[in-house]
């Protein structure tokens, strides 16, 4: 699943797919075009839908659980039978009016309520995960393509060295052994650290070609200084590659977040995540599925509508480069 | 070629040395001070001054690590006098909770990792290249859909959902194979077989989807180019211009990513052999974190990264090997 640096290479090279309608063969020109093409795509739309679904719950987590009436931290011995050692009582784990989606066995926490703010920490970790990792890549990437030499050389190094990292293990390291009041924040960091390089490579040969270009020479004649010409020249073409690789960057992350909180690294115990909360099913899974099927699907489902966007995106941005 | 090898070696010792520093100092300089955990919870700051010297971490932070890197290669003495405990090379200090040395842990768990990653990888290779020049002769059609529709669950699906979902379908309610157990080849191959495949399904089942991907873009890809349209043309048999022409260039990137895939096993396998309680290096990391062993998490890293660094190497050296063009690209 995740994390695999060679996920990225293989999207580079994927070759495009040819669509049975004749309208949508056409590349599309202009922003509502390309939006519509995207419109038409039922799958685009399906993922898109259910992402919103996932960040409108995580927004409204306080107002859903008002509604469901368990808090993700509220205990209910009523709800486990502790003659069965703590089983959840009645069908799938307990799943009935009073609990949506069951409760967890033990201690007898509502899931549905642990699942919404699950999403809170998915959501959060991951975008702003997304976004450091997008900055510096882009920054990085920028600078080392546009002024090459010494500082291209640096920073190639440090890319280099980063991605021959075993990226997971060392996450794992150094959140093992740092002591972190907040968790989350170095989550971001920690996950950020090691994604850069993926994007900021592509940028850096981009950059490169482009500066190459009539545009940027015509620039440079004129006068304009390097920052004038990296931020108005360069960038504004550079933004549809961005657009794509941080898309598909997302499902990395969400799956990154939930795998190290599954290993008991990533976020702290009380608050709720979805790899952690699959991690705590496993010693039940024979006899409770439905405790690690809800946030098991739930994540899932997260992470294959990032890709599966991503992956789309990719190809309207690809028939919409073509035509220029 | 003399030099580019030399070159290559060169680099590679410089990226391992950075490896060694980078976790050191993530181990013994910015986490709370290993001395404290072992001595637990009756501690005296005398017994933290004992403990702190025999680990050596009175010393100035350069003595520190030479002493470290020095015990990777030739050993070291932890203590002094009468009650130095030999530390044999390539010494990774000892267990906090067991006091056993990390290397004997680590060489006691490596069979059973390795049978499951050496099995994945081959899983993985088949399976993607298979279904991706599928994919690719299809293409467009049913076949070929049905294919992009798995590889995207397959990249999706998170491994310990996988490993559960598996585990509940075919162990408990179906009953089919055998709750996993790290099995000997000699005493059982059969049996063997079968406790190891969802292991092996798990941790490949994403590599697997990432090769199908690129076997199909790169066939497709190739098949497209000149020269494959100036062999049919001569009137050569599809099946000679599939073999010599298109199939050759086509897979070449494939070992390139294979290498480092393979190197970099160790990660996933962490999370498969918790899920399935093989008892491998993973699943001595994951349970080296919960009781925070800090050695055995460093020991597990330091072989990690050894194994993506050397891999890397090897992808780099076949690749030469392979593909001609490369050869002659790098001179700089």
């Amino acid at each position: 699943m995740t994390f695999t640096p060679t996920e990225l290479e293989a999207e580079g090279a994927a070759g495009g797919e040819p669509t049975g309608d004749p309208a949508s063969a056409r590349p599309p020109r202009s922003g509502r075009r390309l939006a519509r093409a995207f419109l038409r795509d039922r799958a685009a739309v399906a993922c898109s839908a259910y992402i919103l679904v996932v960040v409108l719950m995580a927004l409204a987590a306080p107002l859903l659980v008002e509604l469901s009436g368990h808090g993700p931290l509220e205990f209910d011995q009523a709800a486990v039978d502790s003659d069965l050692g703590g089983l959840p009582i009645g069908w799938g784990g307990g799943i009935g009016a009073d609990h949506w989606f069951g409760v967890e066995p033990g201690n007898g926490r509502d899931i549905f309520a642990r699942i919404v703010y699950g999403a809170r920490v998915s959501m959060t970790i991951a975008l702003l995960a997304t976004a450091l990792t997008s900055v510096l890549g882009v920054v990085f990437g920028l600078v080392a393509g546009y002024f090459g030499g010494r500082v291209d050389m640096v920073i190639s190094r440090v890319m280099e060295f980063l991605m021959a990292f075993p990226a997971l293990i060392f996450m794992i390291a150094v959140l093992s052994a740092l002591p972190a009041e907040n968790r989350q924040a170095l989550l971001v960091v920690v996950i950020s650290f090691f994604g850069w390089p993926y994007l900021a490579r592509i940028v850096r040969g981009q950059t490169m070609t482009l500066k190459q270009r009539e545009f940027v020479e015509s620039a440079k004649a004129s006068g304009a200084s390097s920052a004038q010409i990296i931020f108005k020249e360069i960038l504004p073409n550079l933004s549809s590659t961005i657009i794509v690789m941080t898309t598909l960057a997302v499902p990395g992350y969400v799956g990154t977040e939930a795998g190290l909180s599954f290993l008991g690294v990533g976020v702290v115990p009380p608050t709720p995540s979805w790899g952690q909360m699959i991690a705590s099913s496993v010693p039940w899974y024979a006899v409770d599925p439905a405790y690690f099927l809800f946030p098991g699907a739930f994540l899932f489902l997260l992470v294959l509508s990032f890709t599966v966007l991503g992956d789309r995106i990719k190809k309207i941005a690809e028939s919409g480069e073509a035509r220029s | 070629m003399i030099r580019f090898l030399v070159n290559r070696l060169l680099g590679m010792a410089v990226v391992l040395l950075l490896v060694c520093l980078f976790t050191y100092v993530i181990f013994f300089v910015l986490s709370p001070d290993p001395a404290v955990q072992i001595c637990g919870k009756n501690c005296t700051p005398e017994a933290i001054d004992r403990i702190r010297a025999n680990l050596g971490l009175d010393e100035p932070f350069r003595t520190q690590f030479w002493t470290f890197l020095t015990g990777l290669f030739a050993g070291r003495a932890y203590g002094t006098g009468a009650n130095a405990i030999e530390c044999a090379a390539p010494c990774l200090g000892y267990s906090f909770q067991t006091s056993q040395p990390v290397t004997d842990m680590i060489l006691q768990r490596l069979p059973v990792s390795a049978t499951v990653a050496v099995g994945a990888a081959v899983l993985w290779l088949l399976a993607g290249v298979a279904a991706g020049l599928l994919s690719a002769v299809k293409e467009g059609r049913f076949a070929d859909r049905f294919i992009a529709g798995l590889t995207l669950t397959g990249m999706s699906v998170p491994n310990y959902v996988l490993a559960l979902s598996l585990q509940f379908l075919l162990v408990v309610t179906l009953g089919w194979l055998p709750f996993p157990q790290a099995v000997p080849f000699a005493e059982d191959p059969g049996q063997w077989f079968l406790n190891f495949l969802m292991p092996w399904t798990v941790l490949s089942i994403g590599a697997a989807a990432v090769y199908t991907r690129l076997t199909r873009a790169n066939v497709i890809e190739t098949l497209q180019e000149n020269y494959v349209r100036t062999a049919r043309a001569k009137g050569l048999s599809p099946g000679l211009v599939w073999r010599r022409h298109a199939l050759r260039p086509a897979l070449t990137p494939i070992v390139t990513i294979f290498g480092m895939d393979f190197a970099g096993l160790l990660g996933g396998a962490l999370i498969t052999e918790t899920v399935f309680g093989l008892n491998g290096v993973g699943k001595l990391a994951a349970d080296s974190i919960t009781k925070n062993d800090q050695p055995v998490i460093m020991g597990v890293t330091l072989l990690a990264a050894f194994l993506v660094v050397v891999g890397n190497m090897v992808v780099d050296l076949l690749y030469t090997a392979i593909d001609p063009r490369v050869r002659v690209g790098s001179a700089t």
